[in-house]
């Protein structure tokens, strides 16, 4: 390379020349021509399919989402109803995919952890079970163990009429698990107010403890403390202020219970098998995380004294985090992706309300699914983006 | 190296050019006789409308009338590729061209009519929305439902009519929303809801399938008006031409009194109507773009509408539903074809 600019550098050609024959020069132009050709060719796509619709006498454009809906959905987090817009029931399905994919990531996980270490248990009855629940698991296709999960669970539960009684004042039938709803009554926001505050201090003493820990080798008492502060503070306020909670009953009138909280048996299906399946793939990537701790830190953590679950929480799982921090972002990818087979088994998710119901009865698929690819595309990027700052945190700084 | 990225250029600019281009209208009928077979978008499964048997076999109304199409253009009632298609993507398939039409119990709305780019080539079923409940329930009409959780399908008229009644009737009701049909009256079966509703032809056809049909009564309310009938594209006059005469040559037929059985002699017949029906005089078999025996073809295939209802939901099939509003017109029903002449 050296040799060939001194042999170019010579004043031979128009100064014009020399310009064009610069590596970066070309570079910066095969990349602008090839950025404007995509944007030529987006910008072709866009209007061929524009006219394309016109054409055929398809509606297009997003007003459709100021229309009334007209039809309902079973579970909603916040208040919905027929009279009002697809915009609205498209946040109904938005919140329905959130939350059954916030929680099935934390049981998948929990689950997970705990049946990966189980599998490689020196108990050879653990660890053989474990292996057993991984293997099947992972090969039957998620949608049959999601028909499993409602269809062999529901019809194996009786009918409201003859509902089996849950301690507490609930009541588990077909049409889902009934439980007394609170109903806060004024006060409890002081209740509230005091647990926060708790939950706070347990989090500065926790920190205050490692900090201690670090200047002078001493713990503090965190878990009497997390539970003086946390539990025991707020619990104290409630009882003071006279209880200030009253509980609504379910009760069968009619058809159905009226009243109290219920747990549809469409969302217990979805969490159960979207955890249970995720929690396999977890298992076999927390497996390898802590395999891939080289041996000698477990050797040396025998040697200080260490306990096996001292161990494991402290040298090891530290330490495997960094093998397994990456894949795991996939499952949790991967697990509100596939809440979307919840339409399958009647769940009123994303899918279900917008993709299915509202694509049908606008008849507008290419703005319908261009939304819906938009919301799992910014899901997935942020879930991503979280795991990556937690990623850099728990990376460890070599010598 | 130079010459290959100018090559490469140009290429592309070339076929950015020509992609911009709109598409040319293309005829559906050349369409289909290039492929040598219809493509029909069917349902999953619906006894009497829409099904494969266990060898794969496709029987049923709305079946018979893909067939009848088939044999108007080929003269052959197998050249067809039967497409099943789901609620949520009947609609997408007719307008991307999958399907060349779509014959699946689909009711004629305004909006399907304006907005979806489709058109209706008629009703080849006079339906209505009904509801299915469990006898030991104690229900015996739909006023007394207040409450009651109901399964139904997704993005269907039924899920609007379903909210729209309750509404109407000062009730409240749990919607449970399934896609599939087999799904939906598993879960009513299993007691997940008390209630399944849809089109009452449909509620008669899966009562078929329970394991105690008898344990099951159809509700007397009507609460909606379902014209079923074929749809195809918007655009393609020709198209929709034809697949409306089908429809109107199977009444026409059954008001004349000619069958499946009689049509080869009903050929030798000098009631001058008949002899239009059948091509013996006039070209209206050419002036839609098929041969002038196309009517003939079509009753040597299915028979004529009340035929093809009979075998299929009517008095000679499981189903015995009453012909009711489907009757012809002068027995009492709507069913009108206009003339051939």
């Amino acid at each position: 390379m050296a040799v060939a600019t001194s042999t170019r550098g010579a004043a031979r050609s128009a100064p014009r020349a020399s310009f064009f024959y610069r590596p970066e020069v070309r570079q910066a132009i095969y990349q602008i021509v090839t950025v404007l050709a995509l944007a030529v060719l987006f910008y072709i796509l866009v209007t061929n399919t524009a006219a394309n619709l016109r054409k055929q006498n398809i509606a297009s454009g997003f007003d459709f989402i100021h229309r009334t809906s007209g039809f309902d959905v079973s579970q909603t987090l916040i208040a919905y109803d027929n009279s009002m817009t697809y915009g609205r029931a498209f946040l109904v399905g938005l919140l329905n995919t959130l939350l059954v994919a916030a929680i099935g990531i934390v049981l998948a996980t929990v689950l997970g952890f705990v049946v990966g270490i189980a599998r490689l248990s020196s108990n050879w009855l653990v660890a053989k079970l474990a292996a057993i629940y991984v293997e099947v698991i992972r090969n039957v296709p998620l949608l049959l163990q999601l028909f499993f999960w409602y269809f062999a669970v529901l019809k194996s539960l009786p009918g409201p009429r003859q509902s089996h009684p849950v301690p507490g004042g609930g009541f588990l039938n077909v049409r889902g698990l009934y439980l007394p709803a609170p109903v806060p009554e004024p006060g409890f926001d002081l209740v509230l107010l005091a647990g926060l505050a708790g939950i706070a201090g347990s989090i500065l003493l926790y920190l205050a403890s490692r900090r201690r820990q670090r200047l002078t080798g001493h713990r503090l008492p965190v878990l009497w403390g997390t539970l003086a502060l946390a539990v025991a503070m707020p619990l104290a306020v409630f009882l003071l202020l006279g209880q200030p909670l009253a509980f609504d009953y379910p009760e069968l009138k009619g058809f159905n219970f009226q009243g109290g909280m219920v747990l549809q048996p469409e969302f217990i299906a979805l969490l159960v098998g979207l955890a249970i399946y995720t929690a396999s793939f977890i298992a076999e990537i927390v497996r390898a995380g802590i395999l891939g701790v080289s041996k000698g830190q477990k050797e040396a953590a025998r040697a200080l004294g260490l306990s096996n679950g001292q161990m494991l929480r402290l040298v090891v799982i530290p330490q495997a985090m960094r093998i397994i921090i990456p894949p795991l972002t996939s499952q949790f990818l991967n697990l509100t992706k596939n809440s979307s087979l919840g339409v399958a088994i009647a769940y009123p998710d994303l899918v279900s309300v917008w993709a299915g119901t509202v694509l049908n009865q606008t008849g507008q698929a290419v703005e319908v699914i261009l939304i819906t690819m938009g919301v799992y595309l910014s899901l997935s990027l942020l879930t991503s983006a979280f795991m990556n700052w937690f990623n850099r945190r728990m990376a460890l700084v070599e010598r | 190296m130079k010459r290959a990225t100018k090559l490469t250029l140009a290429g592309t600019v070339a076929l950015l050019a020509t992609s911009g281009a709109a598409l040319a209208q293309t005829k559906t009928l050349d369409t289909v006789k290039q492929r040598g077979a219809l493509s029909c978008g069917v349902h999953t499964g619906l006894a009497g409308f829409g099904q494969p048997d266990d060898k794969g076999n496709w029987t049923g109304l709305d079946v018979d009338y893909c067939k009848a199409i088939a044999a108007a253009i080929f003269g052959d009632e197998k050249k067809i590729k039967y497409v099943p298609t789901t609620p949520k993507e009947r609609f997408t398939a007719l307008q991307s061209g999958e399907i060349d039409v779509l014959i699946r119990t689909t009711t004629w709305t305004m909006s399907r009519d304006s907005s979806l780019g489709l058109s209706f080539a008629g009703v080849n079923y006079y339906d209505g929305q009904g509801f299915i409940v469990k006898k030991s329930l104690g229900v015996k009409s739909a006023k007394e439902l207040n409450g009651a959780t109901v399964c139904v399908q997704t993005g269907t008229t039924t899920e609007l009519n379903l909210a729209d009644y309750f509404k109407v009737n000062n009730m409240t009701y749990k919607p449970v929303v399934f896609e599939k049909v087999d799904e939906a009256t598993q879960a009513y079966q299993a007691g997940r809801c008390d209630v399944y509703t849809t089109d009452q032809s449909g509620l008669y056809s899966v009562r078929l399938q329970f394991a105690n049909p008898a344990d099951h009564i159809v509700l007397p309310e009507i609460i909606s008006k379902e014209p079923l009938g074929p749809s195809v594209r918007q655009g393609d006059s020709q198209w929709l031409t034809i697949v409306k005469w089908v429809h109107y040559a199977l009444i026409n037929a059954e008001e004349l009194g000619v069958t499946k059985a009689n049509v080869d002699q009903m050929l030798n017949s000098t009631n001058p109507e008949i002899k239009r029906l059948l091509g013996k005089e006039g070209d209206f078999g050419k002036g839609i773009g098929l041969d002038n025996d196309w009517a003939v073809k079509i009753i040597k295939a299915v028979g004529n509408y009340g035929e093809l209802f009979d075998r299929n939901v009517g008095a000679g099939s499981r189903l015995n539903i009453d012909r009711g509003l489907n009757r012809l017109w002068n027995k009492g029903g709507i069913q009108y074809a206009p003339p051939i002449r």
